[in-house]
Order: structure tokens, then C-alpha cells, then sequence
């Protein structure tokens, strides 16, 4: 009877998982029913059986080359994100394993820079890419996602860091470890997950940034955010061609999660049950 | 063997003004515009204009209206240089004027600026100085099926007034089959549900401020104005109309859904068009309507144009690129290799004096009577201290407009009334001016 009881409370768990992840998948599945369909099918109403025409892909191509955004996205999401982790393995690792009295001072003042509206420092932040030649540069754009990003980062790898125990470095230490060699060959092997997860995440938030990629570019660093962007029209339909343009912009990062989703799960888990 | 002539003739038009430019070298220049079907036909036709130029480079920077907005008010406000040319619209162009943010235009007498309708090259003008090309205008009228009048017995005249369209609007209106008598914008925003009413306020007697800048809301031609927009669209609208733009009512017209649609006069083309309108060839035009006793027809006037950013490193090159977009000899190649369906509306009088363009576009005739009928230069019968048709030409617009556009919408959707929206809009707006410095 128990395990009667335990098997229909299994499947009824089951059910309400797979419920609640087809409501949270919903929307990019309809984005992708209406990419394949007709103009005039995407303004019809809903529903879920489209034409299974390419037509608003081919629309699209036509109307804006894709691989120049791609490639810029690309370069951005992973350049910032490479850049973000240099700076914050070393800083996690002082916070972590060598805290003061002022370190969770620090780390909070950190996150509350992720609390202000980014709008509120545009203009400081357009003037000194406009002064400093900045302007529609991978590397000005590079630079600004990594700090954007940079306290998040710091935040994940010093809780992963935290959970490593510092016994295993003081080993390593009495065994003659230089500090690069603490970092490098003890410490960064051990949290290779969180750095994974860290890693993956980074990625997807620079990918997906959609404020200063717009504001910041126009034609040479402009990423698939701007490329979205240009297919809202204020006179005319363009739900199917906006559709297909978001499905080309997000299906590389739904690919590299779906590939990476077990190092992501691992990552984002890891520390979490004890 | 007419059209090879007049692609010929047209060509020729495009040398002649591309000459211009012949000592252009390697100039690059980056163009913001928005995903209009207009803006995409000239970036489509842009290697004309490059091969008859071949020192000149066109980047596109295409953008939703909104960002594209604060993309080029950004830009232009810290004299970016981003862009060399901008598509704004006649709201932007005289405050940017003023500001001396853009570079007035002076076109050779091959570019014809005569044949820019008055009322369009007037809205681009700030003492009497042209800054900004436009390149597609517009005006607001009615359009109609005129099958369902037909079927319902009603007449639309060319010239209806409220009443006319609210006797039409009642008898059209079928719920049970899902066709609802009167379409009109719902969506809060100044450039969405406010430019209707603007326009419909302007026709019923009503103004923003008064001369002392005091905001209008609690006249009674206000109210007339809102309560009349709320029983229309509560009892002949469709469901749901606080969230209607321009493209969701475009898209329930096209769908046979809606009697009449008060809008703007591009989208006629769009209606009319076999290939994406189930009702192509039963849109009936009139002009946008009045109220008893008021002559005013609501002076709706928009007119998406290109101008020169004073930061612009190549004004020359710029210049040479608008005077080739906005030209005769333009329309003439988009309908040499399009059809005149095609040729963007609303900008030269000469268009309209083309039997060809007259014959293909049935609503040619009515787009420029509602055209030449807009004074922007003053809105409403009674007196006012500002410019602007559907808009307030005034930097604090966008923001005080949205703000009362979200009262009206809000009220459109039942979740205030009538009474409590105006008195919402009049506070909301006397603050703001008040802040601003216009009311003392």
C-alpha cells in the first residue's frame, strides 16, 4: 500500500514537473511554431500547427546578413566572460581564503552595482566610450559586458570557493605550492564545476544582454540583440520575421545549454546540499 | 516600352543628382532608419545609388521606432557622430531644429523642392528652412468596408463627422460573427493611443493648453472627446482594444474584423493589398472626421523624413544620399521595378498628378486631400501656444503624452472612468509643466 502510495505520488510529481517545464518552455516553442509560419498565419490567432514555411527565415537573411551579428555575439559573450574569470578566480580566492573584516562589505557593495537601472549611467558611460574611441568596438563592448558581469562571477566562484576546505590548501602550501600554484594546479582543478556553471552562465547573461549592446553599437560590433532589434516594425506585420530572427539568435545558446546542461545543473547545485 | 522609358528618364534623374556627389571618395555613411516596408525597399534599391556613386559606402542601422528614438536622441544630444543620417519624424525635426542639432538642407532645382506637399515641407521646416527630407508622409482618414455599409444600409460620406461614423459604426457591428463596427488605437503611448486622440480632440473643438500653457483636460470638449472614444470603442469595438496599436487594428481589418478603422493614411495600401488583405477590394476612404460645427478634421500629420545629425564627418556625402532617397527620380525607380503601389506616399505633389499612380492606388485622392487639410502650424480652433497636428511639438511630450495615454487606456479598459482618467491627465500634465517651467 506504501509503495503503492509512493508510486502514484512519484508520477504525479512527474506530471506536475513536465507541466510546469512545458509552461516555462512554452513561449520559445510558440516563437518557433510562429517563425514557420505565414504573416498573415502569425496574426490569424493561435495556433500551435503552422505551414512549416521558411519563408521568414529566408526574409530575414535577405534583409540583414546573420553571421556578422553572430560572430560579434559570439566574440563578446566569450571574450568578456574569459576576461571576467581572470579577474575573478583571484579576487574569489582572497575573499574566500583570506577574508578581512571588510569582505562581505565588499561583496555586498558588489551586487548592489547589479541593483542600479542601467539606464541611470548611460550617458556617463556613452561619453567615455564616445571620448575614448570606444564606440561600436568589440573590445570598449568586450570590456563593459565583463564588468557588468564581473560581480555575479565573483559572487558564484567565492560561494564555490567557500565549500572547498582550506585544509587541502595549507597541504599544498607545506608541500612548497606557490600561490600561482595553489591557484592553478589545487584549487581551479577542485572547482571545475562551479567555474563550468560560472562560465556557462556568463555566457548566456553576455549573449543575451540587450541595453548596451543597442546603445553602445551600430553597424561593426552590433550582436544578435541589435539584430533582433531591427525586425520590429511600428508600420506593418512582422511577427513572423521577428520570430524567425529570435529563433536564429537564441538557438546557439539553447544548443551550447542543452550540451552543457549537466555541467550547469552540477555547477549551480554544487554547495547546495550538505 | 513606357515603363524602359520612364526607368530611363528616372535613372537619368539619379545621375543628375548623384553628379553631386562626384567628388565624394570613399566616404562611408551610416543611416539609422525603422523596419518600415518603405525603409526596407530603399535599402533593397540602395546598390543604385552606390554604383552611380562610387566613393560612397551606406551602412544600415535598422531599429524598433523606440530604441531607433532614443539611439539618435542619445547620439544626437552628446554629438555622438554615430550616425550620419537619422529617419525621425516631424515631431523630432523642428526641437532638434532649434537645438541646431541638424543641418538645414539646401537642395540643387533638380530636386524640385517645390513639389514637397506644403504642409509636409512645412512640418520639416523651422524659418523657413528645410531640415529634414521627407520620405513618406501621412495624414489620418477613415476606411471603411463597404460592404458591410452596404449590407447595413448606411452611407459614409467623403466628409463624415462623428456622428456619421458612430451611426455607422452601430449598425456594422455583428459580436456574434465577430465583426465589430469601429477599430481604433487602445495602446498607451504618445505615439499610439494619443495621436488618435489628439487627432479626434483636435476635431471636436478641444486643445492641449491654453496659452498661459495650462493644461485643457477639464474642458468639456475634452469630455465629449473621451466619452464619445469610450462608448465607440465599449460598444462597437472589439475585445481587448486597450492593447491595440496600428498593427493589431491592421491586422483585424485585414482579417474582415472591423467596419471602419480610423488610422493612418499608409495603411491604406496595406488594406488594399490582394496578396495580405482578405478584404483588398471592399475599403471604401473618407476623410478623418469632425464634429458638428467644428472645422477641423483633426490635423494628423507625420511625415518619416531623413535629415543630417550636425555631428555628421560627411554632411556632402549625407545630402547627396537624401537628395537621390527623396527625389522624383526615387519614386520613379521603386515604380519601375515594383509597380506605383509601391512608391512611397504622401511627400510630392507630382505623384499625385500621375494618372498611373492614381490608377493603382485608389486611395491616392483621399491621402492627399487628408494631407493638404493638416495645419500643424495650428492644431485646434481655439487658440494654442504650440505646433504639431497628432503631437504637441514640445520636448516634454513624449513623457507627458505616454503618462496620459496610460490614464485613457486605463479607462478604456474599465478599470477607471471617463471623469477619473481626464482629472488623472490633468494633474499628471500640470505637474510636469509646472516642473518644466511652462506654467508659472
Amino acid at each position: 500500500m506504501a509503495r503503492a502510495t509512493s508510486r502514484n505520488a512519484r508520477i504525479g510529481w512527474t506530471v506536475a514537473a513536465w507541466l510546469v517545464a512545458l509552461l516555462i518552455f512554452f513561449p520559445i516553442l510558440y516563437t518557433i511554431v510562429t517563425s514557420l509560419k505565414t504573416e498573415q498565419e502569425a496574426i490569424a490567432g493561435f495556433d500551435l500547427i503552422p505551414s512549416f514555411t521558411l519563408e521568414s527565415y529566408a526574409t530575414v537573411q535577405s534583409q540583414n546578413n546573420y553571421w556578422r551579428p553572430f560572430t560579434n555575439s559570439v566574440i563578446l559573450s566569450v571574450g568578456s566572460t574569459l576576461l571576467a574569470l581572470i579577474v575573478a578566480i583571484p579576487a574569489a580566492w582572497a575573499m574566500a581564503f583570506s577574508p578581512t573584516k571588510r569582505t562581505r562589505d565588499i561583496l555586498m557593495w558588489m551586487l548592489s552595482t547589479k541593483m542600479m537601472p542601467a539606464v541611470a549611467v548611460l550617458v556617463p558611460i556613452y561619453l567615455i566610450f564616445l571620448r575614448t574611441g570606444l564606440m561600436d568596438t568589440r573590445i570598449g563592448l568586450t570590456i563593459l559586458l565583463m564588468l557588468i558581469n564581473l560581480p555575479i562571477v565573483v559572487w558564484m566562484l567565492y560561494t564555490y570557493f567557500r565549500e572547498i576546505p582550506g585544509e587541502i590548501l595549507e597541504a599544498a602550501r607545506m608541500d612548497g605550492a606557490t600561490l600561482r600554484d595553489e591557484i592553478l594546479y589545487v584549487l581551479t582543478p577542485m572547482a571545475i564545476p562551479g567555474i563550468a556553471s560560472t562560465l556557462l552562465l556568463n555566457i548566456i547573461l553576455a549573449w543575451n544582454e540587450a541595453f548596451w549592446t543597442i546603445q553602445l553599437t551600430t553597424t561593426n560590433a552590433a550582436p544578435l540583440s541589435a539584430f533582433i532589434a531591427s525586425f520590429s516594425s511600428p508600420q506593418g506585420l512582422f511577427w513572423a520575421k521577428l520570430s524567425a530572427a529570435s529563433v536564429m539568435a537564441i538557438a546557439p545558446i539553447l544548443v551550447l545549454g542543452w550540451f552543457s546542461q549537466k555541467q550547469l545543473v552540477r555547477g549551480l547545485t554544487f554547495g547546495a546540499v550538505k | 516600352m513606357i515603363m524602359t522609358l520612364r526607368a530611363l528618364l528616372g535613372a537619368t534623374a539619379l545621375c543628375a543628382t548623384a553628379g553631386i556627389a562626384a567628388a565624394q571618395d570613399n566616404v562611408t555613411l551610416t543611416i539609422a532608419t525603422v523596419n518600415n516596408g518603405d525603409m526596407i525597399r530603399m535599402q533593397g534599391l540602395t546598390s543604385e545609388f552606390t554604383a552611380a556613386n562610387p566613393g560612397i559606402t551606406v551602412e544600415w542601422v535598422t531599429l524598433e521606432e523606440n530604441i531607433l528614438r532614443q539611439n539618435v536622441t542619445t547620439d544626437i544630444a552628446n554629438q555622438g557622430g554615430q550616425y550620419d543620417i537619422m529617419t525621425i519624424g516631424t515631431y523630432e525635426v523642428p526641437i532638434w531644429a532649434k537645438q541646431g542639432w541638424l543641418v538645414p538642407l539646401d537642395f540643387g532645382a533638380d530636386y524640385a523642392v517645390d513639389d514637397l506637399i506644403p504642409a509636409v515641407r512645412d512640418a520639416l521646416s523651422v524659418d523657413g528652412k528645410l531640415y529634414a527630407a521627407p520620405f513618406y508622409a501621412e495624414s489620418a482618414m477613415v476606411m471603411y468596408r463597404t460592404d458591410l455599409a452596404q449590407a447595413a444600409g448606411v452611407t459614409i460620406p467623403d466628409s463624415p463627422t462623428w456622428t456619421d461614423i458612430m451611426t455607422a459604426a452601430k449598425a456594422m457591428t455583428d459580436k456574434s460573427r465577430e465583426q465589430y463596427g469601429i477599430c481604433l488605437r487602445g495602446k498607451p503611448g504618445w505615439g499610439e493611443n494619443m495621436a488618435f486622440l489628439t487627432a479626434m480632440a483636435n476635431s471636436y473643438g478641444a486643445r492641449w493648453f491654453d496659452t498661459d500653457w495650462k493644461p485643457q483636460f477639464d474642458s468639456a470638449e475634452w469630455k465629449a472627446t473621451l466619452t464619445d472614444y469610450l462608448a465607440m470603442m465599449n460598444e462597437y469595438g472589439p475585445p481587448g482594444a486597450s492593447s491595440n496599436g496600428f498593427n493589431e487594428n491592421l491586422a483585424l481589418f485585414q482579417q474582415g474584423r472591423c467596419g471602419i478603422w480610423i488610422d493612418a493614411t499608409v495603411a491604406a495600401s496595406f488594406v488594399t493589398d490582394p496578396e495580405d488583405s482578405t478584404v483588398a477590394d471592399k475599403v471604401g476612404f473618407a476623410q478623418f472626421p469632425n464634429k458638428d460645427g467644428v472645422d477641423n478634421h483633426g490635423n494628423w500629420l507625420w511625415a518619416w523624413s531623413l535629415a543630417i545629425p550636425a555631428s555628421s564627418d560627411a554632411p556632402d556625402a549625407a545630402k547627396t544620399f537624401i537628395a537621390w532617397a527623396t527625389s522624383k527620380g526615387y519614386t520613379e525607380l521603386v515604380a519601375s521595378k515594383e509597380g506605383w503601389r509601391a512608391a512611397p506616399p504622401g511627400t510630392r505633389t507630382s505623384l499625385y498628378e500621375n494618372a498611373d499612380y492614381r490608377k493603382e492606388a485608389p486611395f491616392a485622392e483621399m491621402t492627399l486631400t487628408a494631407i493638404n487639410s493638416a495645419n500643424t502650424q495650428k492644431a485646434s480652433v481655439q487658440d494654442i501656444p504650440y505646433t504639431g497636428g497628432q503631437f504637441v511639438a514640445i520636448p516634454e511630450f513624449q513623457g507627458i503624452g505616454t503618462a496620459v495615454g496610460q490614464q485613457f487606456s486605463a479607462a478604456l479598459a474599465g478599470q477607471m472612468s471617463a471623469d477619473d482618467a481626464l482629472a488623472g491627465a490633468q494633474g499628471t500634465t500640470l505637474r510636469e509643466m509646472t516642473r518644466a517651467g511652462y506654467v508659472k
